[in-house]
């Protein structure tokens, strides 16, 4: 016992957490890299202007490093004062526990249902009619990146689509060039996600994802891209897979890969190698087939706090995610899409300008999969990908066996 | 001590343990009762600690059946016959998998842990860089060092691609990439990281041993490392069942290693429970808390009748 | 008999002047098996030594003619996590204030009760024992929420005390079958001989066994000080964010799955953080002598 009493003595003389000024906001978030850090800061900056104090809570590691700590400290009475978070269903047993403070106010006021496109991404936020969080960005993952000079060196034209890809694929083998470079884990998924609905349309994809229509999920048309799938394997062997997606995407840079499946953040890479789109390298999205952007993106929530103080901050932020000036400077540096149709992106390059074109035509647009489907789910699916894609003794129909009884088993 | 009243019996052993047990009570059994009982509840995310709660997510058994139809927790597909010798069990998954790790780490890195005590034992010179050396792998974080032997073993630019480069073309060491062989690849950084502290180990229960020993054994010519084999080892006993439990504890729980150096890969051949455990926690709460009450039964199901025969003849006063 | 108890050297073959075959295989085998542990520590810092041109385009085994410190300049002071550009420094003393007292109370806790189980059984206490070690093969991870709880109910959530109790907690199981074990290892006739004499837990405990265990909580601190100071997830669910140890700032710099990564960086800062237990193991060596000099009790 004494040495109990030894150690909170001891700890409590070096130094407690002080009651902070009403107006210090901490907010956690795991976006940790340069360009990230730099878009962060727009928001921190805009934030201090308010007479506020942004407290930054940085935690890299999205996902499973960052959301037990997130719930941990919500329910263990030290709430941030904000926090990124997957929209969807993530936050929807936070929200019906009581936790999470509730904007509708603001969002009324302020008419974010019609400044804010597209409008899935604000539905997103909104449960039982009440909004809970502030979608900040959008962010897509259906691009194919190709590096050009691998194929003009070759004497071959550059793909415009992943079909044409997979046509030049011997041939870039023989030059001794790796068709499509791969990374470990989720990019494995993503890929196969972004072929998926290339090449069976936004339609089947989303009634697949969010309908659960499992007619369209084992039909011939989804066993032909299973087919597809087994035969790109052997272009990404285990042995030519690294370890994360930027190395993935740095072997296109480097051209000894001739191109990469991944989503928009992708660009930021071939930026900081000072390469131009267009002419060093191509972004195509919906990878070249058809023009199609998911509407992924970053929102911020906000954990209730008996402090009213925190609370009126806690609005000021939220105000001041969204406006026109914060959005343009966050997302010019993110290289993300900013939520807002009404603002000056001049400064975009070619890439973001064809996203922004294809969010004008909301066809074309699809919700993020966290948005249909839970994600005990999408885990169990991404499992299935990444050992289809790594294991070429599963035939393409034992995946899309296991594929429709992954869906069929989804909660609704 | 001549107290009448039980309870007064070794008072002073009681009150110095009873932090052990309250947390042993409050913590330890109240934390697996919680795990047992949410197993039994479909909660995704946040656990309330309500009744309700639990009433309302009760799903029965549903997530073993879950668990136990994965072919990623586990999946014997079918005993194989293999020409004339007979018949093979062949299982995959993160369980099987992490029971091969689990067998060799033990035994390489208790053998060579023991190896190392005994030659750090010799008056040896330098022996605080050699124990250092051996110990430094233990210091570092294995998110960075477990890239370090990704990119070592990795068949493209690691070892076998330097190798090559210096003339020998067939050299083959592509293990990481290679489903068969890739859990051998985490057992060789697994020895690299633990044996250190293995060897510290039995360092310290070498010098344990009286010093009267190793004069009776002089005296009598018998030879050291005779005197190792015969003598010493069967002393320290006690810190070998030690070191063995420190190191199945931390085999069974392997998680770190497995993230960094595969991460789970080629597809899911490199899973190990834990990481199943870790990547339902903040999705499917109540399928991670199965899982973990299925390892937690394995556990006391082999672990119990060991520790009785182990522990349980010598409640000596 | 001479020896004292701190003064006797290890035990083994007896010295010899010059270079035996035995001591040469000896050698040998120590030699080899350090060239295989420093490996990927000589790839760690060569690589820290590189830029990032170099790492991308290179080998990685060969060291680069142009060695430079920038990278452990920028771990240590200017390396960016998240908003505030100061590197690893400024979780170090953060650190200090949750390893020591975690340490310390862990051990002290552990080994009294792998003492009292060891000398003093209770009724009870191998009941005890068998939850313990059992507990030992928990993943962490299951436990979070449940000390979330606990720690809020007893008014310390995010604060040092509740780490320094997670800690405690966590270091419990092994390290009382660490003491436990040792402590069943001496000689039993110490013991009985002490008792003989009159002498109680708390002096047999201090006056005996202690001090002839020197080595084992050498053990001991090596296994808390790296656990703890390596220790990550319950530092930031437990501790709370004006107590970050450093392992954030080195989650930060080496997680971060965004942007290009600096390899270089990374193992500047890994290295840079496993410093202080690197520094315990090297000046350890004193404490791992002989702790047993038979004629201590009996003289």
């Amino acid at each position: 016992m004494k040495a109990f009493t030894m150690a909170a003595v001891l700890a409590a003389t070096v130094a407690l957490p002080s009651v902070g000024m009403a107006t210090d906001l901490e907010v956690t978030h795991w976006w940790t890299s340069g360009g990230e850090a730099a878009a962060v800061a727009e928001f921190a900056k805009a934030f201090d202007a308010t007479g506020n104090h942004w407290v930054d809570g940085a935690i890299a590691g999205s996902g499973d490093v960052a959301r037990p700590i997130i719930i941990s400290r919500i329910m263990g009475g030290n709430p941030m004062g904000a926090t990124q978070l997957n929209p969807g269903k993530d936050a929807d047993d936070l929200i019906a526990a009581g936790l999470m403070q509730d904007i509708t106010d603001l969002a009324t006021a302020e008419d974010w249902a019609h400044i804010l496109r597209p409008a899935s991404q604000l539905e997103s936020c909104t449960k039982d009619g009440k909004v809970y969080c502030v979608p900040v960005n959008l962010h897509s993952a259906q691009w194919m990146w190709t590096n050009r000079k691998v194929f003009t060196d070759l004497g071959m034209e550059p793909p415009k689509d992943i079909n044409e890809l997979i046509a030049d694929a011997p041939a870039l083998e023989k030059a001794g060039i790796q068709p499509l470079s791969l990374a470990q884990g989720w990019p494995v998924g993503l890929m196969v996600n972004d072929i998926l609905v290339a090449q069976a349309g936004v339609d089947n994809f989303v009634k697949v994802y969010k309908d659960r229509d499992l007619t369209i999920a084992g039909g011939p048309e989804f066993a032909k891209i299973f087919e597809t799938l087994a035969s790109i394997r052997q272009y990404t062997p285990a042995d030519k897979m690294v370890p994360q997606w930027n190395e993935a995407v740095g072997l296109v840079i480097q051209g000894k890969a001739a191109a990469n499946i991944m989503g928009d953040w992708a660009g930021g890479e071939f930026q900081v190698a000072k390469m131009v789109a267009g002419t060093d390298y191509d972004c195509l999205p919906g990878l070249g087939v058809t023009p199609v952007l998911n509407t992924g993106g970053d929102v911020f929530y906000f954990p209730k706090s008996a402090d009213p103080a925190i609370t009126k901050a806690q609005l000021e932020l939220a105000h001041t995610l969204v406006t026109k000036e914060v959005q343009v400077a966050f997302n010019l540096k993110k290289g993300s899409l900013p939520m807002r149709a009404d603002v000056d992106l001049s400064a975009a390059n070619d890439c973001m300008k064809k996203g922004l074109e294809i969010l004008d035509h909301s066809s074309a647009v699809f919700p993020n999969d966290i948005q249909m489907i839970d994600r005990d789910s999408l885990n169990q699916i991404n499992d299935l990908f990444t050992e289809f894609m790594a294991n070429p003794d599963m035939a393409a129909a034992d995946a899309q066996a296991k594929f429709v009884a992954i869906i069929e088993a989804a909660p609704k | 001590m001549d107290r009448p009243n039980p309870l007064f019996r070794n008072l002073n052993s009681k009150l110095a343990s009873l932090p052990m047990m309250l947390i042993v009570l409050g913590v330890f059994v109240g934390g697996t009762l919680w795990t047992v009982l949410f197993s039994f509840t479909n909660i995704k995310i946040l656990p309330l600690f309500t009744p309700k709660q639990w009433i309302d997510g009760f799903v029965g058994f549903a997530n073993y059946k879950r668990l136990f139809n994965s072919d990623r927790w586990m999946s014997c597909p079918a005993i194989t016959k293999i020409g004339q010798e007979g018949w093979q069990l062949k299982c995959t998954g993160a369980m099987p998998n992490m029971i091969t790790y689990a067998i060799l780490a033990i035994i390489i890195s208790i053998s060579l842990g023991f190896l190392l005590a005994v030659m750090m034992d010799q008056k040896i010179r330098l022996e605080g860089m050699f124990r250092t050396i051996y110990l430094y792998p233990f210091a570092l974080s294995f998110i960075v060092t477990g890239h370090v032997w990704a990119w070592i073993m990795s068949p493209e630019y690691g070892l076998q691609h330097a190798i090559r480069e210096l003339g020998w073309t067939s050299f083959s060491f592509g293990w990481i990439a290679d489903r068969q062989m890739v859990m051998y690849a985490i057992v060789i950084a697994g020895i690299w990281q633990g044996t250190g502290f293995v060897m510290a180990l039995m360092l310290a229960g070498l010098r344990g041993i009286d010093e009267d020993i190793w004069k009776a054994a002089r005296v009598d010519g018998i030879p050291a490392w005779r005197t190792y084999i015969q003598i010493v080892l069967p002393m320290m006993k006690p810190v070998m069942v030690t070191t063995f439990v420190l190191v199945a504890s931390g085999a069974v729980r392997i998680y770190d290693l497995v993230v960094a150096l595969t991460d789970g890969g080629p597809g899911i051949s490199s899973d190990v429970p834990s990481r199943y455990i870790y990547q339902n926690f903040s999705a499917n709460l109540g399928q991670s808390l199965s899982a973990s009450t299925v390892m937690l039964v394995s556990m006391a199901l082999v672990l119990i009748p060991w520790m009785r025969m182990e522990f349980g003849k010598k409640s000596q006063a | 008999m001479a020896n004292s108890n701190l003064a006797a050297g290890p035990s083994g073959a007896k010295p010899k002047p010059f270079i035996t075959p035995q001591r040469a295989v000896v050698y040998t085998v120590l030699i080899v098996c350090a060239i295989f542990f420093l490996f990927p520590l000589y790839i760690m810092i060569i690589t820290s030594l590189k830029n990032i041109q170099e790492i991308q385009s290179g080998n990685i085994f060969i060291p680069t003619l142009h060695p430079t410190l920038d990278a452990w300049e920028k771990a240590w002071n200017s390396a960016c996590t998240g908003l505030y550009c100061e590197g690893i420094k400024v979780g170090f003393w953060n650190s200090i204030k949750i390893t020591v007292p975690s340490t310390i109370v862990s051990i002290i806790v552990a080994s009294l009760t792998g003492y009292s189980m060891a000398n003093w059984p209770f009724k009870f206490s191998e009941v005890f024992f068998t939850i313990l070690l059992l507990s030992s093969f928990i993943p962490y991870v299951v436990m979070i929420y449940p000390l979330v709880i606990i720690t809020r109910e007893l008014g310390i959530y995010s604060t040092l005390p509740a780490v320094v109790l997670v800690h405690t907690i966590f270091g419990l199981p092994l390290l009382t079958l660490l003491f436990r074990n040792y402590f069943a290892s001496l000689p039993q006739e110490l013991f009985k001989a002490a008792r003989v004499d009159g002498a109680g837990y708390w002096q047999i405990f201090f006056q005996v066994f202690a001090p002839m265990s020197v080595p084992i909580f050498t053990v001991a601190v090596i296994l808390q000080v790296t656990g703890i100071w390596n220790d990550f997830l319950f530092g930031v669910i437990y501790a709370g964010p004006t107590n970050y140890p450093m392992t954030v700032q080195l989650n930060n710099i080496v997680n971060s799955a965004q942007g290009g990564k600096a390899y270089n960086v990374d193992m500047a800062a890994t290295i840079l953080t496993g410093l202080v237990p690197l520094a315990i193991y090297f000046f350890s060596g004193k404490y791992f002598v002989r702790g047993i000099a038979a004629g201590a009790v009996k003289g």
